[in-house]
């Protein structure tokens, strides 16, 4: 036995230190790091307090629930100067969100087209992308957000001078109007066959493809499911005497009213936000189709297939899988940058809550949520993205 | 825009560091960098700050920084501006980034308390008003239903329009900016049809427009704005420096005192005037209230009265030309009255 521990202790290296073993040394550095955190949160947050206490401020979320007292131009929602602070809240977050949603769909086109055209083997495509890429790459944000903004207000005309297009639509320099649908009684069948109709779609989509798989025979989807989705819908309109009327924008007094409205804040907004992004989209989608072997598109040719066709079914598909995670930035670039909206006047969220920080003077707070959104929108568009991008990666069988 | 997220962050961040450079006792400070940091109007408003070609200030705000100068330092020369949009200017003064606030600013109740600063002495009475192009042909503005109104947000402005236009049951677009040349800009491009502020906003800015002729001022004053120095709650006397700068000129005014005829004045047998000058022997007026005993002869040797403050920055000397109106002494039928000084 003896012998044996002899030799057991022989074996081992020369006992050393703990902070010399990189495996326990690790553990205590982690252990400082959290304690010194948690201290610095505990005397931030007191100090905090103490300071408003020493300042005569009240803190708190309370007043979220008081009234607002100040009107809002753009609101996607039921509000007036009557509801609360947390309602107008909910007015810019939506109005956030409206704009990056409708800017994400559009520069992802755009950007999608711009970065295949850079790759074009037409002279005048291939140097007009180039140019349009280094153009938007290269001048701010601000400065195009104000170049469409002044651009808007100035070329078009005065309410006076509206300019009317076809099915009583209306444009001018305080915005786009057109006639409001409004659905009567009836609408909520209609709905439904809409959305039946898009599920059976999506079911002969399916089984469309099956039987391809099994018989090499592709039966006509297309035209069968445009039917499909228009088809029911269409027959409800008429069944319940086509509930549908429209609420035409009219010249009043001053402006036009009646109708729906999209003002030359959002539009600028949007517009900048788009192009200027779409200038880094395409980018990647160019780096994407890059990436991707030149034997894929080789093989693709020599099957035959035409250059459109090789692009959307064999090059595109594993360009996906490189352009999506650099593409999740630029989502999340183009949500943030939207704050910019306070330039022109846009009422998003940060010029919400800049507008009741500064009628409470609740800057903690304001600042504190406005903190809290962005990064759940963040979080979302991450997970929403990282998802996708597992979906499109290399499935292994 | 982004300026705004700083000051609202460095607000927070002040407080959650407790650098609070919002020292309690705001003179000391001041005495030892040598200096008064006063909070002013940004975009420059004619006749309560603005600056000419070569950078210098000049305005009635302005006047009372530099009174508070004179008061603190017997120098007027002893101050620099902070230049604030509406937005910006509370957490300024929170933070402790200023010592004080001179900038067209209402003082309301929930200023004096949710805000947690002092108002006292009101340098201008001044209440909201609408500007319109001639040619819309309004004449009031109960005429105004339907209308786009621009308008600046941060503002008290932005409140009182709400609750006029519901109080008189008509509709209006709002079209709302953080910065004045943004609004200005917005108005004169015709984005709205009308634009509401301050009455004395309203002068200063029309002569900005582009064609300053094609604009009315409505008749209607639809708010009281009282617009007057704050400063930080709990530092009284610092509140009273403040507030008895601005009284002093008041009582000079009272008293027939002028920038001209200060020196003279200090001859005067006159107990009060030689009480107010510190001509009175062995009085600890100024001391008391924590500044030199010549206070009053400084400040109104740099500044004037404030009759000569008011001509000369927004009455007939200027290009405003506004009548004294409300801003007259209590004793000519306007409501300007300082405390007795003694
Ligand atoms: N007196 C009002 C309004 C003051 C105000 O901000 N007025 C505007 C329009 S006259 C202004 O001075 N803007 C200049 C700026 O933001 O730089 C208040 O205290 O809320």
């Amino acid at each position: 036995m003896a012998q044996d521990d002899a030799a057991l202790s022989a074996r081992q290296p020369a006992r050393s230190v703990w902070y010399n073993d990189p495996y326990k040394r690790g553990i205590a550095f982690q252990a400082i790091t959290a304690v010194v955190l948690v201290i610095a949160a505990v005397w931030m947050w007191q100090n905090t307090l103490e300071n408003l206490k020493r300042a005569n401020l009240t803190s708190g979320f309370g007043f979220l629930t008081s009234r607002a007292g100040f009107d809002i131009a753009q609101s996607l929602i039921e509000y007036s100067a009557d509801a609360s602070y947390l309602r107008a809240l909910m007015v810019g977050l939506l109005n956030t969100l409206s704009v990056a949603a409708a800017g994400i769909i559009t520069t992802t086109i755009l950007g999608l087209l711009i970065g295949i055209a850079r790759l074009s083997r037409n002279w005048l495509i291939r140097k007009l992308a180039t140019v349009y890429v280094e153009g938007f790459r290269n001048i701010p944000l601000l400065v195009i957000i104000f170049f469409w903004y002044k651009g808007v207000l100035n070329a078009l005309p005065n309410v006076r001078d509206s300019i009317v297009l076809p099915f009583s639509m209306v444009l001018n320099n305080r915005g786009f109007y057109f006639p409001a649908p409004v659905f009567g009684e009836g609408s909520g069948a209609i709905l439904i066959a809409l959305v039946a109709g898009i599920a059976g779609a999506v079911f002969y989509a399916r089984w469309a493809k099956a039987k391809q798989m099994e018989t090499g025979v592709r039966p006509p989807v297309f035209w069968v499911n445009i039917a499909l989705v228009l088809l029911p819908p269409l027959l409800v309109f008429f069944a319940f005497g086509a509930p549908l009327t429209f609420d035409l924008p009219v010249a009043g007094k001053f402006n036009i009213n009646g109708g729906s409205m999209i003002g030359p804040e959002f539009m600028s907004l949007y517009l900048a936000l788009s192009f200027y992004t779409a200038s880094y989209i395409a980018e990647i989608v160019r780096a994407g189709i890059v990436g991707v072997a030149k034997g894929q598109t080789e093989a693709a040719y020599a099957l035959g297939l035409q250059p459109g066709r090789t692009m959307r079914l064999v090059v595109l598909p594993q360009a996906l899988r490189i352009i999506i995670p650099p593409m999740t930035s630029q989502y999340l670039n183009l949500t943030k940058n939207s704050s910019l909206a306070v330039a022109i006047g846009y009422a998003d969220l940060v010029a919400v809550g800049g507008t009741i920080l500064n009628q409470t003077g609740r800057a903690i707070e304001v600042v504190a949520i406005w903190l809290a959104i962005y990064v759940s929108i963040s979080l979302t568009t991450s997970l929403f993205m990282n998802w996708f991008n597992r979906k499109m990666a290399l499935v292994e069988r | 825009m982004k300026k705004t997220l700083l000051t609202a962050a460095i607000a927070a961040a002040a407080f959650g560091f407790g650098v609070s450079a919002a020292s309690a006792d705001t003179l000391e400070n001041v005495k030892k960098k040598g200096f008064v940091q006063c909070g002013v109007n940004g975009a420059g408003l004619l006749g309560f700050a603005s600056q000419d070609t070569a950078g210098n200030w000049s305005g009635l705000d302005i006047d009372l920084c530099k009174a508070v100068a004179a008061s603190v330092f017997g120098d007027a020369t002893k101050v620099k501006y902070t230049p604030l949009s509406a937005k910006d200017r509370f957490p300024a003064l929170q933070s402790g980034e200023i010592d004080l606030l001179a900038r067209n600013t209402t003082w309301t109740i929930s200023r004096d308390t949710q805000l947690g600063f002092n108002f006292r002495a009101v340098n201008y009475y001044d209440g909201q008003g609408f500007m319109a192009k001639k040619s819309l042909g309004v004449k009031s503005a109960l005429e105004l239903s339907g209308a786009a109104v621009c308008v600046q947000t941060g503002t008290t402005t932005e409140l009182n329009l709400a609750d006029y236009f519901k109080a008189n049951k008509m509709d209006y677009k709002p079209v709302v900016f953080e910065k004045q040349e943004e609004v200005d800009a917005a108005y004169d491009a015709g984005r709205c049809d009308v634009y509401t502020t301050d009455q004395s906003g309203l002068y200063a800015i029309r002569l900005t427009l582009k064609q300053p002729d094609e604009h009315v001022i409505l008749p209607e004053i639809i708010s009281k704005e009282p617009l007057g120095p704050a400063v930080r709650q709990g530092d009284d006397k610092w509140f009273d420096i403040v507030s008895y700068a601005h009284y002093a000129m008041v009582t000079a005014e009272e008293f027939g005192i002028t920038q001209a005829n200060v020196d003279e004045m200090l001859t005067s047998e006159n107990p009060d005037i030689k009480r107010f000058l510190g001509e009175e022997k062995d009085s600890t007026i100024g001391p008391d209230l924590g500044v030199d005993n010549k206070w009053a002869y400084n400040i109104i040797k740099a500044v004037g009265n404030y009759g000569e403050s008011f001509e000369r920055n927004v009455g007939e000397g200027s290009q405003l030309k506004i009548s004294r109106g409300l801003n007259n002494l209590w004793s000519k039928g306007g409501l300007q009255y300082a405390p007795p000084i003694r």
